[in-house]
This record gives structure tokens, sequence and C-alpha cells, in this order.
């Protein structure tokens, strides 16, 4: 990896992709992606230095309009592939990116597992409470009573918390966004970058198409930023607390964040010396290989 | 045949520690340079039930365990029960005549009674009568002791000196007495020569990995492939590879592509249940164009199956793993000693053709445990990664990922490379990596990247060695195979000719992509065919018809969970030439 571009600070705009999105007008994703290109740009980043990965949904088209390394992967799969990926090569900024369905629903399993694994990777969640590229159908963070193409009663399950789902499995940042508030939303993508350990960001990302429930008009009276009132992000109980506020007052910001576990990368001693492994010489040294026919004698 | 051939069968419990003398068996042989195949007939159960460990000895190299059973350990009543109708004259019998009754057996066997609790005194323990019949094993065979009691201290050192005394005490005296009592066997294991290395098949699998530079392995326990987890989780601190198990086998396949796309060779192995699950994994490394390398180990299916037995039942599923239509790579390898030397090509092929490459092997040749000899032991193979940019150059700046080239291979540029920005997808994508639907989905540019895609293959194709008939040209029949019953196939040939049967043997290794017009060939030239596999409907011989129009003569076919043995083919064979039957399923004598 020799870097031979000469690394000029560059700006959001450096860090748009070879083609424009395709989201519908209006879309809270566009939010998301210009947020992220800020704070990227922001943080002084290259894009060869990024990999972002997503799984498959109308959010995770991003990684085709946002100038980095990427990997548009398969639906739910984004935080897996994200993890080998970030194993293979730690010294990248590994971002991963989805949707609510993507990542709550048939990704589930990788959701709590990666939190407690705690690569040190960011994953940023297009939270609409639908699935848009399907064309509307209920999704696992969808309120109960929501109409939809699926549930035209209505829908009788309990949506997921994935806040306090989060905290519990182990995920060592937890924060909401919301495409309303820009300004929070950079810096939250900032903070989660720089937090060592697996940081979720899960973004209020109105589907203005299929979501006539949870809209702008919606979410701009009820949301209340944590760094407006009195939080401890330290401790895991006030921020469990607060991830079960959800009414007239909807949190966001920082719910929780600890430094006191390492993460995986540096538990694992594979990795302590020699670089990223997928620059590191791959025939074993004539030492490896006696020691192991050694051993069969 | 001439020469030291030599069946031991020990049976017992699980939980009895069968493998114990299993394994100070297999140290002993391989010391003494006498080859070694051990095959376990075991239940999925960590207590009780009963295993069968077959432990065949020879002085030279022996790909099966054989036919029959020349010493019987029984570690338990239901081993005396069960097996001992399977001895014949010239066998013997060794037994704890404390705890088991002797049955009935055929003449010309004899009975070894020890009284293990009288031997061992007062430092008996349990697993003392092990030591005793391995102790008489030896004595029959002409062993000298001095032999056993270094594998015992070897076996035993890690524990504590005292239970390598107490072990070394209570084997001499069982020694002493088996030489006063008992008639030693009519075969005497060789003297000792150059030493062999024992290894288990699943090691191979892990070993030439590593060798072949595998950095990342990434798995989810599933009988019975978790040997390879195994292995490479001992070793990956001293040989620098990251090795995770994770939650599931879909999180696996996602890790391996995620890795092998960041830049390491990647690998993953599973059983059919898990590779299941993998499957959209595996699509998506062919459209992403990403080289990994995924082991199938086949055990007994449908569904859960049987976990513990073996059949070569997944062919199709490897086939058919994914939707849509890809280049991928299908190999079966016949034994651990053919995976150790063949992987590490498999891993440059993958690189060259970027592609996923899947490995069937099956309980028979992973579960194994044998001897092999250490110098064919290349540690050191070729690798060669093939068009692989792992810094800038002059594309910087207007790289294209999946750039059209006449053999369909597109330079492959490792992220971290300032210029080299791309986005690999598992949506249809241009030569850039841009979505075609992100532009407007395009017919003809669909066509040129799958035809780019899929002219990969023909360059794969004449990498692959074309198959090959072994053996006399001018055969009465052919003996067709693929995959793990190479060693049956050839010893039922050896066995055959003894008959005054002449066979020769043609077997695939290579399966996808598959050299059809060499194999429509030598298949025509045949005089009579026959394939043998171990699955119920003929898999292979349904998809080699399919690739060649030609259809065998007859099938001899096993779905019982147990491997073949030779003289299952050889007997099905003579009644097929003989007219009889087109299609065989032999019986199988041993109930585990
Ligand atoms: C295995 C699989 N199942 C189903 C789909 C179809 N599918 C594509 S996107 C999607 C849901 C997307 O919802 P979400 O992740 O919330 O993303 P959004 O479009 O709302 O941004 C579904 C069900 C698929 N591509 N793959
Ligand atoms: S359907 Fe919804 S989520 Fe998808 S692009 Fe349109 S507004 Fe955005
Ligand atoms: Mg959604």
């Amino acid at each position: 990896m020799s870097d031979t571009n000469t690394q000029l600070p560059l700006t959001a705009k450096d860090f748009k992709g070879k083609v424009n999105p395709d989201w519908c007008p209006g879309c809270g994703d566009f939010g998301v992606l210009n947020g992220l290109q800020r704070a990227v740009s922001e943080l002084g980043l290259q894009p060869h230095q990024i990999l972002t990965i997503s799984g498959i949904g109308c959010s995770s088209n991003l990684p085709g309009f946002f100038k980095s390394y990427g990997m548009h992967t398969l639906h739910g799969r984004s935080l897996p592939h994200a993890s080998g990926a970030k194993l293979a090569n730690h010294e990248m900024t590994v971002i991963a990116t989805g949707g609510d369905g993507d990542g709550y629903g048939i990704g589930g399993n990788h959701f709590t597992h990666t939190s407690r694994r705690n690569l040190n990777i960011l994953y940023l969640v297009m939270d609409n409470q639908i699935y848009g590229l399907t064309t509307g159908q209920i999704s696992p963070t969808s309120e109960v009573g929501m109409k939809t193409k699926s549930t035209p009663h209505g829908s009788v399950e309990l949506p997921i918390n994935p806040i306090a789902n989060a905290i519990t499995s182990g995920a060592t940042w937890v924060a909401r966004g919301y495409t309303g508030n820009i300004k929070q939303l950079v810096r939250l993508i900032k903070e989660g970058i720089e937090h060592k350990g697996f940081a979720l960001l899960d973004v209020f990302s109105p589907c203005v198409t299929f979501n006539k429930v949870n809209t702008y008009q919606f979410f701009r009276p009820r949301v209340q930023p944590l760094e407006d009132i009195e939080h401890d992000s330290s401790d895991w109980k006030q921020g469990m607390e607060k991830a079960m506020v959800w009414g007239d007052v909807i949190h966001t910001g920082v719910f929780f964040k600890t430094n006191t576990r390492l993460t995986l990368e540096e538990q694992e001693p594979v990795l302590d010396e020699g670089g990223p492994l997928a620059y590191r010489e791959l025939s074993l040294n004539s030492e490896q290989t006696e020691r192991i026919v050694s051993r069969m004698m | 045949m001439s020469g030291f051939d030599y069946v031991i069968s020990i049976g017992g419990a699980a939980g009895q520690g069968i493998a114990t003398p299993g394994n100070i068996l297999a140290r002993l042989f391989a010391r003494r340079g006498i080859h070694m195949y051990a095959y376990n007939a075991y239940q999925s159960i960590i207590r009780g039930g009963h295993s069968f460990l077959t432990v065949r000895c020879s002085d030279r190299e022996v790909r099966t365990h054989g036919d029959d059973i020349d010493l019987m350990i029984c570690l338990n009543q239901d081993t005396m029960d069960r097996h001992l109708e399977h001895l014949g004259p010239g066998s013997s019998v060794i037994f704890n005549s404390d705890t088991i009754e002797p049955g009935e057996a055929t003449e010309g066997v004899q009975l070894c009674p020890m009284a293990v609790g009288e031997l061992a005194g007062k430092g008996a323990n349990k697993l003392m009568q092990n030591t005793v019949a391995i102790a008489v094993a030896c004595q029959l065979i002409g062993i000298e002791f001095s032999a056993l009691a270094d594998v015992l201290e070897f076996q035993f050192s890690a524990k504590s000196e005292e239970l390598v005394a107490a072990n070394v005490e209570v084997g001499k005296a069982a020694y002493d007495y088996s030489a006063a009592n008992f008639q030693p066997a009519s075969q005497s294991a060789p003297q000792p020569s150059e030493p062999l290395a024992v290894w288990a098949g699943n090691q191979a699998f892990a070993m030439a990995a590593a060798s072949a530079g595998v950095k990342f392995y990434c798995a989810y326990p599933m009988s019975p492939s978790t040997g390879i987890l195994h292995w490479m989780a001992e070793n990956a601190r001293e040989l620098g590879i990251m090795v995770r198990q994770v939650e599931d086998e879909i999180s696996v396949i996602c890790m391996t592509v995620g890795a092998a796309h960041a830049g390491c060779r990647s690998m993953c192995a599973t059983s059919g249940g898990g590779f299941a699950l993998m499957t959209e994994g595996v699509g998506e490394a062919g459209m992403m164009e990403v080289p990994i390398v995924i082991v199938n180990v086949q055990r007994a299916g449908p569904s859960t199956g049987v976990p513990t037995k073996t059949e070569q039942g997944d062919l199709w599923q490897v086939l058919g793993a994914s939707q849509g239509d890809f280049p991928k790579l299908i190999l079966a390898p016949s034994s651990p000693l053919d995976a150790f030397q063949t992987i590490p090509e498999v891993f440059n092929l993958a690189d060259k053709y970027q592609l996923p490459a899947i490995i069937l092997s099956d309980l028979l040749i992973s579960d194994e445990t044998s001897t092999i000899n250490p110098e064919l032991l290349n540690m050191h193979p070729v690798i060669d990664r093939g068009e692989l940019i792992t810094e800038a150059g002059e594309e910087v700046d207007n790289y294209e990922r999946y750039k059209f080239t006449d053999s369909g291979i597109s330079p492959r540029a490792l992220p971290g490379i300032p210029g080299y920005e791309h986005v690999v997808a598992s949506d249809e994508h241009m030569p850039n990596g841009v979505l075609i639907s992100d532009e407007y989905t395009h017919p003809h540019k669909r066509r040129a990247m799958m035809e780019k895609r899929q002219r990969k293959m023909g360059g794969l194709l004449e990498d692959l060695p074309p198959p090959v008939i072994v053996g006399d040209s001018n055969a009465e029949v052919t003996l067709v195979g693929w995959g793990s019953t190479a060693g049956v196939i050839q010893e039922a040939i050896e066995q055959l000719a003894t008959a005054g049967i002449v066979a020769n043997h043609l077997h695939f290794k290579w399966i996808v992509p598959f050299h059809a017009d060499e194999a429509v060939e030598l298949l025509s030239s045949c005089k009579r065919t026959i394939l043998i596999e171990n699955n119920y409907s003929g898999l292979f011989h349904r998809y080699m018809r399919g690739e060649t129009g030609f259809t065998v003569d007859g099938h001899i076919r096993k779905y019982d969970g147990e491997p073949f043995k030779p003289h299952h083919i050889v007997a099905a064979v003579q009644k097929q030439l003989e007219g009889e039957v087109t299609l065989s399923v032999p019986y199988e004598e041993i109930i585990v």
C-alpha cells in the first residue's frame, strides 16, 4: 500500500461516487450520504483508506454513491463482510451501512454477534421503519398498527429496539441520529468512526414514498438530542432507560459508550505485528513448516 | 497377498477411550515405518453407544481398512457380542476376562482372555485394559516390548511419570503373559525402517491451506469438518492465520468473502447443512469475482442425516449452489495426500480466475487417520496470485475492476491502494463496477459482462489435467469412480486381478469444469464400464451422462453410511460380469 497520492485535504465533494444517487427525491438517505461525506472529509480521511460495505436495500445502495473502496453485498450480510474485511486489513476505516430490514431483520443474528465481537467498525443504519426497495412492507422497526402492503390490517408485532439491543449485545458505542439534524449527524458519524470498537449509529432516515407515518413531520416535534438534557452516556442503565423512551419524546445522540473493552483486533496477537494480513508474505518459513511436520512424527 | 498386512479392530463405548489405543498403535506403527490406515465407525454420541475402530497396518501403503479382521480388542461385552461372528480362522480376540464373557467363536479363532485386575494389581484403573490389550497385540505380531514402552512413555508422560511407570509395568506383565499363553499371529511385523508421519484427513486440508498462504479461516463447527477448524485454531498464532468461529455458516461465507476481497487468501469448511446456508455467498463470490475456497466435508444426508457416517451425496448441492449461472471450480480429491497436494493449486486457480472453488471431501477422507511419508509433504508449494494489483500503477484514477479482456480475467486491485477505489457488487455491474440498474438495465451490457465472466471457464478447463485411465488399457472392465472411492477401487482391482479378472480404473477428481471430450473418448474405448459411488441415485453418473451423453453398463452403490470394502466391489463386479445384474448394492457386515 504505497501512498503515492499526495494527501491533499479533501472536501465532501471529493467523496462523490461514480454515479448520482437514484433515491426518490426527499429520501432521508441523501442526508446520511451528505453527512458521511462531510464527516470523512472533516476527519481528513482519503477515499482509499475507507471500505464501505452494505447489504441490499435502497439504503444499501450508498457505497455506489460514495467515493471509497466498497462492497455492495447480500441482503442482511453487510456486517460479516465488514468483519472479514476488517480482520484482513485492520488499517482501513471500515463502515458498514444499510437499512433496518437489512440489519435488524434478515441480518439480526449478525447484528447481535458483531456487537459483542467489538471490531472497530462503524455501523450506519438508515432506519426508515419500512422495506423501501421491495416497495413498502413492514420492517422489524415498524410500529404496532402500521399498515403496509404486507400488513393491510396493521402490524401486530412489537418492533425491536436497536439501541437497547446493541447495548445488551455488547456494542461499545451506541447512538441515534436523524437526517433532519445534519449537524448532529455529522458529529455522530465522526465520533462513531473515531470510536475504537463496534459503533452502532441508527439514523432516522424517512422513506418519503412508503412510510406515511414516520415522516419528517412525525419526527420534528419529537426528537430530543441527549446532549441537550442531562445524560451520562458512560452509564449503560441511563442509556437503556433513554433507549426505551418512545412517544412524544424520542431521543437522539449517544446513548451509551465505553472505552473499557479492547477491540477484537487488539486482542488478536496475529495482528500485533506485520501490518494488515492482506499484504503479508504468504509462504510459511521453514522453521514453521518443520515444526508442523515434526509434530506428526 | 504376500508381506505384512494385518487388521486390528478395537470396539468399545464412546467415552471408554478407544482413541487412546488407536493413537498408541498409530504411533507405534508409524515410528517403525509400518503403513497404517484407520477407519472409525462411530455414532453421534459423546458417552455410550458403540464405536469400532479398525486399524490396518501393512508393509505397503494401504488406502482402505481391508476386508477381514485379524485381531479384535474388546473393551466391552457389546463388542464381543456384536463382532465375534466376523472373525475367521487364524484371528485372535483379546478381552478383559474380569468383565467380559467370551462368546461362541468360529473354529480357529484364538480367544485371549486377560485378567486385567490381577495383572494391574493395586495400580489398576479403568483405562489399563487398553494398555493390556495393546501389549498383547504387540506380542502377537512380534513387536518387541521396548518399542511399546517408548510409545507409552510418549503417550502418558504429559500426564505424570507415575502413570508412565504404571502403564509400562502392566504392559510388560501382559506382554509376558501373552508370550507364555497365546499362539503368535501368523504374520509378524517387519523390522523397523524409516519412520512415517501420522495425520488425520482434515489435517491434510488445513496444512495444505496453510502452506498455500491462507491467512483467514472461518468456521461454524459441524462434523465431520470440524477437524480443520481445530487444527487451524491450534496453529493460528504460530502461523499468523486469522481463525474465527462465528455465529453461523452465513456469517462464515460472508466473512470469508470479505477477507478475500480485502486481499487475504481465505478458506472455510463445513458439511452439507452448513454448505446449504452458505450458498447465497457462493454465488456472490462468483458475481463479485472474489477468490475463495470452500471445503464441504460430506456426511450422510439429507438434513441432519447421519452425522458420523459417510456419503457422496452432496454433488448436486454443490453443482447447483446459489442462484444464477456463474463460473466456479469444483473438485473431489481422492485422499488426504491428494488433497494436500492439490489444494495449493486450487488456491492458485481461484486467484487466477477470481472465482469460488469448492472442494468436496467426505467423512471417509476427512476422518481417517493414516501414516504418510514425510518426504511427500512439500510445505512450500508454488504460490501464484494471478493478476493482482497491490500498488498504484498507471491505471490510477481510471481503473476498471471488471475490465473486458479476452481471457475474461480482469486485474484485481486490493482495497487500500490510492486511486483504485471501486465498489464490488452482488448486483450486475459494468466494467467500472457501477450497477447496470443504476443507469438502465441494459441487455447488451448484461450480455457482455455475463460473457466476460463465463470466458474464464475456458481458460480454467485448459489448466485442468484431463482424466486418465490407470491400468491395463485392454481391461475387461473399467471401474469408474470419483473422489474418495479411489483407494478402495484400486484395491478391488488388485483383488480382481488375483481372481483372474483384468480391470482398470478411470477416476474423476476435477468435476467443474469437466473435460467432457476426453472423458467420452476414454469411456468409449472401454469394453465395459461400472460406476462406483457412495450414494443412492448415482449422482455422479447423472452428471457425467449430462456432460458426455455416455451411459455406463453397470453401477455399484452404497448408501448405508459405511464406506465400501474391497470385497464388496470385487463380488459386485464378478456378478455383473456374469451378466446377472447391472446394479449392485453391497451388504454391510459390520453394524455400528
Ligand atoms: C435473501 C434476500 N431476500 C430478500 C431480498 C429482497 N429485498 C431486497 S431489499 C429488502 C428490504 C430492504 O429493506 P431495508 O433493509 O430496510 O432497506 P430500505 O430499502 O428500506 O432502505 C428485501 C426484502 C433480497 N434481496 N435477498
Ligand atoms: S423508496 Fe423510500 S427508502 Fe427507497 S429511495 Fe424512495 S424514499 Fe428512499
Ligand atoms: Mg428500511
